[in-house]
């Protein structure tokens, strides 16, 4: 019954997406209050029935509703209960609902916030927003329904893949679609602008917050997944270039370049057109991004024709939502009027040089992931484009972005002063060239190391140059400055944390030439040097598990010949799929990390070990966490939040402080 | 710094990124001639595993890749050099076995792609840059001086 449930309500909530996107675009041509108004109450109702169906859908596997074909497929009786929750969103049908439960939740969000947004902007953004979940609805129904049963039900499910059965994967997913999902947001607000032929300033503002949450999410669920890859995945990497990574480092290359276009965009009133079609262009690749995976026709593409429905019917959504604002921008995007003019040595100019690197290396990513199925579509012939390829396309695109982002950030709005901007980082400049003379003494080879990693320290010294300048100033006494510090915008602040996060994960990349590896066959009692640690197998021993058996490996970590830590890498064996995975042991020492994988005992007895030690390699991901905290830190600027500019309008009236 | 040393800093960047990545070599293939091992190891790390998702044989554990990091190593032991390696896989396996794709009449789009996007990008700034410099002059025209008096003059009141 609660199954029943769940479908019904995703049906009316297809209903009311098809009222959503229509009566309220009608109402807003025909400026009718009373059918704009429809709009934020048909989006917050919409949320209400997509969260029932997901409920219900949750509550099938937290019971091991077996009746279901999908809990059946993707669910087993004995799983630990964080992997029966997230084993709904961990197959293809529970993924689009949650892809789809997100969706409303942020058109929810924007009806129940944006009340201060001007009703026709609302009302048309919502409409749009409408369009794209009556479109996935429709999708879910027809052609992926979570909701159908499976007569007789069999007595046990096929377990979830045991690669996902893990607490990393369970939160990667939702992340990445907040992320995914979140510029769906901006591109029905440009839709919206365009169909109303109205864009301004203050139309940035109103998207901003959108954008900054979406690129927020993005940030931390590539993050999470790329670690997630490094302890799971079992040979310590953390970034493959795979096609599916790729899938999310586009909309995120495109929204980092939207969000700083935004700003011009906010403060000068310039790059308007180019702000627009940057926002179809970040979910665009959400969608793209979401038809390579789902449709599976990246990672063979025969998968495609093994279910040609679904692959197709994503397309079409694909060229329909794409094609369809391509050419609503070819037709409405002239009529634009261009707004502030800059000279080339400016904050603008550096933000448009910032969008050229970012969007060119966002072509690289797509280019470099599509070549091999076009080549193959038009000539027969099969190519691999790997790892090699966007190294050798990447590191020339961000060199120069890591050089101009602190420059790019004390350079003047308007008309900047390339030289006095050049001195203001003269301080940043001597830091990094200590710092990787300093590093490198330590260290050692190889050099290039070195040379990043006091890029590295240029990039994040020089993002605090600017607020330097603001709050320092002859001699200031400490509590003026304090004063000064948190007088500052709180944007300001997000703006140099954010970049200074991007210095700290390219520090965390550079040091990863600084690794030590030993791949050997050890027995128990055996001891190796890895770095500057000792490494002794305690002893290997058999382990049960829930719904696994596991191989253990007891290690002994030592330095100066203490025993500091132990580690337990382990070998899973999941009954139910017959499929088997590695845990690496991990242990964090100062920033850097030991990190163990072991293989199935050889007959003699010996085990064979991959050993590393990996300095500084978690501020990778710290980085990460820093840029989205700086994220954060703008989003709760005041200047920001929801209904405050017509609130600072009308202070302005006033004369100022 | 040179253009040329700064090219060579810039491969030197790009091989130090590919070796980050990941390793399934087991001991008991890897070669006791340190130095052939490391050659090993580098043409092993530009291979794909025929059979995996995206992944080289020296990532991957599938048995296929095993195959063949015992082959490159057989090849090396034999005095090929490293091409000679490549070029004996790319004999039996084709291209796809490349995860670095040569230069060659299918291909020279996915290399010249991303220097021609940012040059056509380049180019559009530079002619679309809608006035000369000096039109941002730093005196204001008369009726931008009367308006900001008038401005100056209400807020005074």
């Amino acid at each position: 019954m609660i199954v029943e449930t769940g479908h019904y309500a995703l049906v009316l909530a297809l209903a009311l997406a098809l009222v959503q996107a229509t009566l309220p675009l009608w109402g807003s041509r025909k400026n009718d209050p009373a059918l704009m108004a429809m709009a934020p109450s048909a989006a917050i109702i919409q949320f209400i029935l997509v969260a029932i169906a997901f409920g219900a859908l949750t509550w099938a596997y937290l019971t091991s509703d077996f009746s279901l074909a999908n809990v059946v497929q993707n669910s087993h009786s004995q799983k630990p209960l964080i992997y029966k929750l997230s084993g709904v969103w961990g197959n293809h049908e529970g993924s689009m609902l949650l892809w789809v439960l997100i969706l409303a939740f942020f058109g929810a969000l924007v009806a129940v916030g944006g009340r201060r947004t001007p009703q026709n902007l609302l009302a048309t953004t919502l409409a749009v927003q409408g369009w794209i979940s009556g479109a996935f609805l429709l999708f879910i129904l027809l052609t992926s329904n979570p909701f159908a049963r499976m007569l007789p039900p069999p007595a046990e499910g096929n377990d979830l893949n045991p690669i996902l059965q893990d607490p990393g994967l369970a939160i990667h997913p939702p992340l990445l679609y907040l992320g995914y999902v979140g510029f769906s947001i901006t591109f029905s607000f440009a839709a919206a602008a365009l169909i109303n032929g109205r864009i301004d300033a203050q139309w940035a503002r109103y998207v901003r917050p959108w954008t900054l949450i979406a690129w927020i999410f993005l940030t931390l669920g590539i993050a999470m997944g790329s670690y997630w890859a490094y302890y799971t995945l079992g040979w310590g990497g953390f970034w493959f270039w795979d096609p599916v990574e790729n899938a999310s480092l586009m909309p995120w290359l495109a929204g980092t370049a939207l969000l700083h276009s935004a700003t011009v965009m906010e403060k000068r009133d310039a790059l308007k057109i180019w702000t627009i079609f940057l926002a179809i262009l970040a979910f665009s690749l959400s969608l793209l991004g979401t038809f390579l995976v789902r449709s599976g026709v990246l990672t063979s593409v025969h998968a495609f024709a093994t279910d040609p429905q679904r692959g197709v019917f994503i397309l079409a959504i694909l060229v329909f939502f794409i094609g369809g604002s391509l050419a609503l921008f070819a037709l409405r995007g002239p009529l634009l009027k261009a707004g502030g003019i800059f000279a080339p040595v400016s904050r603008e100019g550096a933000l448009v040089l910032n969008n050229l690197l970012l969007t060119t290396s966002c072509a690289t990513v797509f280019v470099g992931t599509l070549y091999p199925l076009a080549l193959e579509a038009l000539t027969g012939d099969k190519i691999s484009v790997g790892p090699p390829f966007f190294n050798y396309t990447f590191v020339p695109l961000f060199v120069p972005i890591f050089l101009a982002m602190p420059l790019g950030q004390v350079l003047a709005w308007k008309r900047g002063d390339l030289l006095g901007a050049a001195q203001r980082l003269v301080v940043a400049l001597i830091v990094a060239i200590c710092g990787g003379l300093i590093l490198a003494a330590m260290q050692g080879e190889p050099v290039i190391s070195a040379v990043f990693a006091g890029l590295s320290l240029f990039v994040i010294v020089g993002a605090f140059v600017e607020i330097w300048g603001r709050i320092s100033g002859g001699g200031l006494s400490p509590s003026v400055m304090f004063a000064r510090a948190t007088g500052l915008p709180w944007s300001a602040w997000g703006t140099a944390i954010a970049h200074a996060g991007v210095g700290v994960s390219l520090l965390g990349l550079a040091a990863t030439g600084w690794g030590v590896e030993k791949i050997l066959a050890m027995r128990p009692g055996d001891h190796v040097a890895v770095g500057p640690y000792e490494v002794t197998l305690d002893k290997v021993e058999p382990r049960p598990g829930p719904n696994y058996d596991e191989t253990v490996a007891h290690m002994t970590i030592r330095s100066g010949g203490n025993a500091i830590s132990t580690i337990e890498p382990s070998r899973k064996f999941y009954r139910a799929r017959q499929m088997t995975t590695t845990d690496a042991g991990l242990r964090t020492f100062s920033l850097g990390q030991i990190y163990a994988v072991v293989t199935e005992q050889n007959s003699n007895g010996e085990i064979d070990v991959r050993l590393y030690w990996k300095p500084y390699v978690a501020l990778i991901w710290i980085g990460a966490i820093i840029m989205a905290l700086g994220g954060a830190i703008s989003l709760a600027d005041r200047r920001l939040r929801v209904g405050v500019a017509r609130r600072a309008r009308q202070a302005a009236m006033q004369p100022a402080e | 710094m040179r253009a040329t040393s700064l090219l060579r800093y810039l491969f030197l960047a790009v091989s130090l990124f590919a070796a980050s990545a990941a390793h399934a070599v087991e001991p008991s293939e890897m070669l006791a001639d340190q130095k052939l091992e490391a050659r090993a190891r580098t043409i092993s790390a530009g291979l794909r595993c025929l059979v995996c998702q995206n992944q080289s044989i020296d990532d991957s554990n599938a048995p296929l890749a095993k195959d063949l990091r015992v082959i490159v190593r057989e090849r090396l032991v034999a005095g090929d050099s490293d091409d000679a390696v490549r070029d004996y896989l790319v004999a039996r396996y084709g291209e796809f076995i490349l995860l670095k794709p040569p230069l060659n009449t299918g291909t020279i789009l996915l290399w010249t792609a991303t220097p021609a996007i940012l040059a056509a990008a380049l180019i559009v700034v530079f002619l679309r840059r809608r006035r000369p410099v000096r039109e941002l002059a730093d005196e204001l025209t008369p009726e931008e001086a009367q308006k900001l008096a008038e401005l100056l003059e209400k807020r005074g009141k």
